[in-house]
């Protein structure tokens, strides 16, 4: 009779279905959905909808837009906050680490509202600076998930490098340029790859700050709200390629594509 | 650098970063409507948020599902990690690239396509919380196979053998061995896929039943003009999760401090 032995690798069954069956599963059906029409023919309208529409292409661009200064403010801001915190000498280095990142802990959607209520203050009618307003929130959303890979990298970077082109005749600023910022590039590009999808595709922190401009996200959600699976769909699918590319681009990030893990663990 | 300009430019950051939410505490405590008006010290925004029936089912809601998820998450990818770690290559870079796609992909799309397959396609009603908890277990359980996996590698793989040889069956070798060494990395699993269940606002908002909210649901569609009473409380509600989040923070910190100095003195 055959008997049932028990061995390590049988337990990879139940993740590998669980995965094929809530991850590799609903992509197909995404994609299916987005090539078909209501009554299941096939068809590239929607397609074809979204790169002749002005809307839905000004959509693109103007979350690229967002995306892209989004990114580079929070650059401006996380890398010399990671770069002195990572060069001071104090010794409770990694507490004051702590106060920088800590509140990406509370709910992002709590702290949207905290930041709203200060924008309407300071501006009074919020609608009157959407552009500005989506780069804020955003900022405010995702500016530890910039600081901390920027701060790993450069606080594990060797010192004796900059102290040998010191030695070679770099002055402070030339050492800084030609050594510390070419070594910190891995984390530089894992902070980016952090902040600019998501910049792209988190709509209610625009929709929190009454903002009545459109980014990729809420353009799934519009039509979530309209019951269009077919349209959804294509959206979630040319997100999902834009998502693709991009990770391609950034792999060579620190973390190894732990993402949002790397960052949180 | 000049070192007041780095403690300026530092200070500026953290205004930045803490000024809304300690503001908004400060206001917590009064029975202002808006931030800029000057009313007297008042304590009805926490009244509000305790008692009232609809803001504690909220949170209790939001603390069982995360809890919920996370423990399932937790045994899934722990056992999906030890699986895969120990299986053939074709199984093993399966697992790791389709790990890999909630992890990089955007919650908006992970949440829409569950929602297509598991409440279109197969129409599994939203109501029944099963679309919900598999969305947050599609979430989290990749970053715990990602916080397992490391610890795997460092492992040491012949005390397992080991225990084989002394007559140990591969499942209590399993239990007594492999977990133990993994143990701080299903540790932090866990507690990271608490924070990414609490966090969620896409998922949840195409997946939950209709009278079920989340924190993240129910403060989204309170901003889109909610009564001013729930809209202080909430004001309440982000100051005592700032609290919570400062204590943990302390208290862990503390620890790893505490554990560092044993480890100093252990050396020395």
């Amino acid at each position: 009779m055959h008997k049932f032995s028990f061995s390590r690798k049988q337990l990879a069954i139940p993740y590998a279905i669980y995965l094929l069956c809530f991850v590799v599963a609903p992509l197909i059906v995404l994609i299916y959905y987005a090539f078909t029409n209501s009554n299941g023919e096939f068809t590239v309208s929607h397609l074809i909808t979204f790169f002749s529409d002005p809307n839905t292409l000004g959509t693109l661009w103007y979350s690229l837009a967002v995306a892209i200064v989004t990114t580079l403010v929070c650059l401006l801001l996380a890398y010399p906050t990671a770069y002195i915190l990572a060069k001071s000498n104090i010794s409770g280095k990694s507490a004051l680490l702590m106060v920088f990142i800590m509140p990406m802990w509370i709910n992002f959607s709590l702290r949207i509202t905290a930041l709203k209520e200060i924008l309407s203050l300071l501006e009074g009618n919020l609608a009157y600076y959407p552009f500005l307003n989506a780069v804020i929130g955003m900022t405010y959303d995702f500016l530890p998930f910039m600081i901390l890979p920027i701060f790993n990298t450069i606080s594990k970077l060797d010192d004796s490098l900059i102290e040998a082109s010191r030695d070679l005749g770099a002055d402070e600023f030339q050492a800084f340029l030609k050594v510390t910022l070419p070594l910190s590039i891995p984390g530089i590009i894992s902070g980016v790859a952090m902040v600019f999808l998501p910049a792209m595709t988190n709509y209610v922190v625009l929709d929190m700050l009454y903002n009545s401009t459109y980014i990729m996200g809420s353009l799934i959600g519009s039509y979530f709200a309209a019951y269009d699976w077919h349209g959804g769909s294509m959206i979630a699918l040319i997100l999902l390629v834009l998502i693709c590319v991009f990770t391609l681009l950034t792999r060579g990030g620190e973390e190894e594509g732990a993402g949002r893990g790397g960052v949180l663990l | 650098m000049k070192k007041s300009l780095k403690v300026i430019f530092m200070a500026l950051v953290l205004t930045f970063i803490y000024a809304p939410v300690l503001i908004l505490a400060v206001y917590s405590f009064t029975s202002a409507t808006q931030i800029g008006a000057i009313r007297a010290f008042s304590l009805k925004n926490y009244v509000t948020l305790f008692t009232t029936e609809e803001l504690r089912n909220m949170i209790i809601g939001t603390l069982i599902l995360a809890l919920v998820s996370a423990v399932l998450s937790t045994i899934l990818g722990t056992i999906g990690a030890i699986g895969s770690f120990y299986s053939k290559r074709g199984m093993n870079s399966f697992i790791g690239t389709a790990n890999q796609i909630p992890v990089v992909n955007a919650d908006v799309v992970t949440g829409f396509s569950i929602c297509i397959l598991l409440v279109i396609v197969l129409g599994v009603d939203k109501e029944s919380y099963l679309p919900l908890l598999i969305g947050h277990m599609t979430l989290c359980a990749p970053f715990v196979y990602l916080s397992v996996i490391p610890k795997l590698k460092q492992m040491d793989p012949s005390i397992y053998e080991a225990a084989l040889d002394l007559g140990a069956t591969p499942f209590t070798a399993l239990f007594k061995v492999v977990i133990p060494q993994i143990y701080s990395g299903i540790l932090s699993g866990f507690s990271l896929a608490i924070t990414l269940s609490l966090d969620d606002y896409f998922i949840a908002t195409y997946t939950k039943p209709a009278t079920f909210d989340t924190i993240s649901t129910y403060v989204v569609n309170a901003t889109k003009g909610a009564q001013t009473r729930i809209k202080t409380a909430l004001w309440a509600l982000s100051t005592v999760i700032f609290l919570v989040v400062v204590l943990i923070v302390i208290i862990s910190n503390l620890r790893a401090m505490k554990a560092e100095n044993v480890e100093r003195r252990g050396v020395a």
